[in-house]
């Protein structure tokens, strides 16, 4: 055992005297965080919208006097003034505008008459964020148009009235725990892969093989400190990204219990992973050219970025089998749903058996030989 | 210099040892024994086999057939009694530049579990060995290459072991500090009663440090003795080394015609090796020779026969060869040359 407590020593003396494998594990995930979480999720503003009024009449001016609202409020967009159908086509198409919008001749008389008045609009659908929320908000113009002036005492049509369990999550607050996840993952890949196929190759196991230490003491001390590395970043990050985020449930010490028990199950599972997967790489290439077609394989499915809902079987599959899914999961849960311990236990039995069975599995594979 | 035990069984006890690797054989049936307090050691030119050889005596690698029997236990069977008895210095640099020269050593004292009073003990004591005392706290990767290969050795014997292995060393160090490590090793030797292995391909070392040297090459062992008996084997007392400053096709065979000479190497154009039983007469033979040709002699020397010469007279080649040989290349001819 004493053996054993030797192998973290020496790891954590390496990992403490030099910063650069914390400074490595975080950054890239902090950076994540801002920058795609700024990036997107944020209303559409600033559009420019073309209006070619080919009527003139009271109902087409109440139109544009709509379209002045939206620009001066929610800004989505501002409308610009456009003679010739063809040319706002032209122009939607160069991108020298974002969309158009046709009032038809006689569109007035068609709204007093009610006979099927029509409205046209031009958009570019390459861009379907800004496209979609032009759309919106036309049709959310279009509906108050709509509307009687006169509203019935009692309600005569059916309505929806949605509840949101949980305050509004931007998506800094979402992407928080697919942070986390990868955090965890970049300290395992360099703290534990890289580190140990790096070591072999150095000669540092040679050393340790001509000791008396066990095999068993030998796998577990590589792996204890690996994994207490990834368990430093998932904490650093957890806390650094919640202040960032603006979540307070890091404050609550029962949130905080639930954490770190997510956090070291999935240190165990990211951990016997990896080492399953490098126990009989010799070349210190492999672990670095493994690094991003691992991180497409296990991030990309396991639900961070898009729901699994919307993933083909194939997919789903994947997402099944990849322990990103269930830290994910299980971060999801407690930051920002504040869940308790019944939301994740499903993600840390998982994880947990994930885990050791990667690591009963790697153990007779590892050679106490050279 | 030998301080070995007398009537004690060997340290090391090697018997028709083979390594195997598909249908390359590494070592071939080698066997030798190491007598207890001795330095011993394997010489060869890279490839010959003496790293797999000293990876099989240290539990590093298995051994495909024969046995080894280190300290009086076998290597295939009591793996982990070998490990507690041996210190192993392998050939690359492997301590830890992060840590201190402290740290370092006790992380493997507690690998091999010293306990702790003791652990305080041995490490100040080996680095007094080592002359590093007070560069115990400077992280290893402040030192200088001679003194991290001491570091290397202060960790081989934190935990007292009986008998030393060292792959290769010296390599990559300075002369002044090879100079130091091979009198480091001569005093730990008579200080600590350690037996010592050390695998080398530096003839110098061979020669000034070891007992004892096995030659091996190719996977055999093709000598085994003292220095002195392994040149005394060697025909021709002296080595001539002479350069004339054109060279003629019948140079060798008029050498090798010449009286008391035993063998005639060519090293480069118009240089030549000569082993000869009588140093002063062909040397005062050779410079007539020149004379009346008309040739003349731009350099040359007598000597002892060296290792060089065992290793040539066993081998057939010299061991330099292997390491400084330039590769072949061979311009492609320039359009409207002469052939």
């Amino acid at each position: 055992m004493n053996r054993m407590f030797a192998i973290v020593e020496r790891e954590m003396r390496k990992f403490f005297r030099s910063p650069m494998l914390m400074i490595m594990s975080l950054m890239m995930p902090i950076l994540q965080l801002l920058i795609m979480g700024n990036a997107f999720g944020g209303k559409i503003t600033g559009e420019r919208v073309a209006v070619v009024d080919y009527d003139h009449g009271p109902q087409a001016v109440k139109l544009r006097e709509a379209f002045d609202s939206i620009a001066v409020n929610i800004k989505t967009f501002s409308t610009v003034e456009y003679s010739n159908e063809v040319q706002a086509r032209e122009d939607v198409r160069t991108g020298k505008i974002n969309a158009a919008i046709i009032i038809p001749k006689q569109y007035s008389r068609r709204v007093y008459a009610q006979n099927r008045p029509v409205v046209g609009l031009v958009v570019d659908d390459t861009d379907q964020f800004s496209s979609g929320s032009i759309e919106a908000e036309m049709q959310s113009v279009i509906s108050t148009l709509n509307a009687p002036v006169l509203q019935p005492r009692m309600a005569t049509q059916i309505a929806l009235e949605i509840v949101e369990l949980y305050p509004y999550v931007n998506y800094l607050k979402f992407l928080l725990p697919a942070c986390c996840a990868m955090a965890m993952y970049i300290s395992v890949m360099i703290g534990g892969g890289m580190l140990y196929i790096d070591d072999k190759a150095r000669g540092v196991h040679e050393g340790y093989l001509v000791t008396p230490i066990t095999k068993l003491e030998l796998v577990f001390g590589i792996n204890t400190a690996a994994a207490i590395k990834a368990v430093l970043a998932g904490i650093s990050l957890t806390v650094i990204g919640s202040l960032l985020a603006g979540l307070g449930v890091i404050f609550h010490p029962m949130a905080d219990l639930e954490l770190l028990a997510l956090i070291i199950v999935t240190a165990i599972a990211f951990n016997g992973m990896m080492f399953l997967l490098m126990v009989r790489v010799e070349d210190p290439l492999t672990p670095r050219a493994m690094f991003g077609v691992l991180n497409l394989l296990l991030f990309y499915p396991s639900g961070a970025m898009y729901p699994i809902a919307a993933f083909p079987a194939w997919l789903r599959a994947l997402s099944v089998i990849d322990p990103f899914t269930y830290c994910v999961d299980g971060f999801k849960s407690i930051l920002l749903k504040d869940g308790g311990f019944v939301s994740i236990q499903f993600d840390l039995l998982f994880l947990f058996v994930f885990g050791i069975g990667t690591l009963l599995i790697a153990t007779p594979l590892f050679k106490r030989t050279l | 210099m030998s301080t070995l035990v007398q009537n004690a069984p060997p340290a090391i006890e090697v018997s028709h040892i083979v390594k195997r690797y598909g249908d390359f054989e590494a070592v071939k049936g080698i066997s030798f024994s190491v007598a207890d307090g001795e330095i011993f050691g394997l010489l060869g030119p890279n490839g010959a086999g003496k790293s797999t050889l000293i990876r099989m005596m240290t539990t590093l690698i298995p051994l495909t057939a024969g046995t080894a029997i280190i300290a009086g236990h076998n290597v295939a069977k009591e793996a982990n009694a070998v490990r507690r008895m041996i210190g192993v210095i392998p050939q690359a640099l492997t301590s830890d530049p992060d840590l201190t020269v402290e740290e370092n050593l006790s992380i493997y004292a507690k690998l091999y579990s010293v306990p702790k009073a003791e652990r305080i003990h041995n490490i100040t004591e080996v680095l007094k060995a080592v002359d590093l005392v007070k560069w115990r706290g400077a992280q290893v990767k402040t030192l200088s290459g001679g003194m991290r290969r001491r570091v290397e050795i202060a960790r081989g014997l934190v935990h007292n072991p009986r008998i030393f292995f060292l792959d290769e060393p010296t390599t990559g160090l300075d002369p002044v500090s090879r100079i130091a490590v091979w009198e480091m090793l001569s005093n730990l030797r008579a200080t600590r009663k350690l037996t010592i292995l050390i695998t080398t391909h530096y003839m110098d070392e061979a020669d000034k440090l070891c007992d004892r040297l096995a030659i091996v090459d190719h996977g055999n062992l093709v000598a085994l003795g003292t220095p002195l008996e392994l040149k005394h084997n060697v025909p021709g007392a002296n080595v001539v080394e002479v350069h004339f400053d054109r060279e003629t096709p019948e140079w060798q065979a008029r050498l090798e015609a010449m009286e008391d000479v035993t063998s005639v190497q060519a090293e480069s154009a118009g240089y030549y090796r000569v082993l000869t039983s009588s140093g002063s007469r062909t040397t005062m033979q050779l410079v007539e020779m020149a004379s009346s040709l008309g040739e003349t002699i731009t350099s040359l020397s007598v000597q002892n026969t060296t290792l060089d010469d065992v290793f040539v007279h066993y081998t057939g080649r010299q061991l330099r060869d292997e390491q400084v040989k330039p590769p072949v290349f061979t311009l492609p001819p320039r359009p409207g040359m002469q052939p």
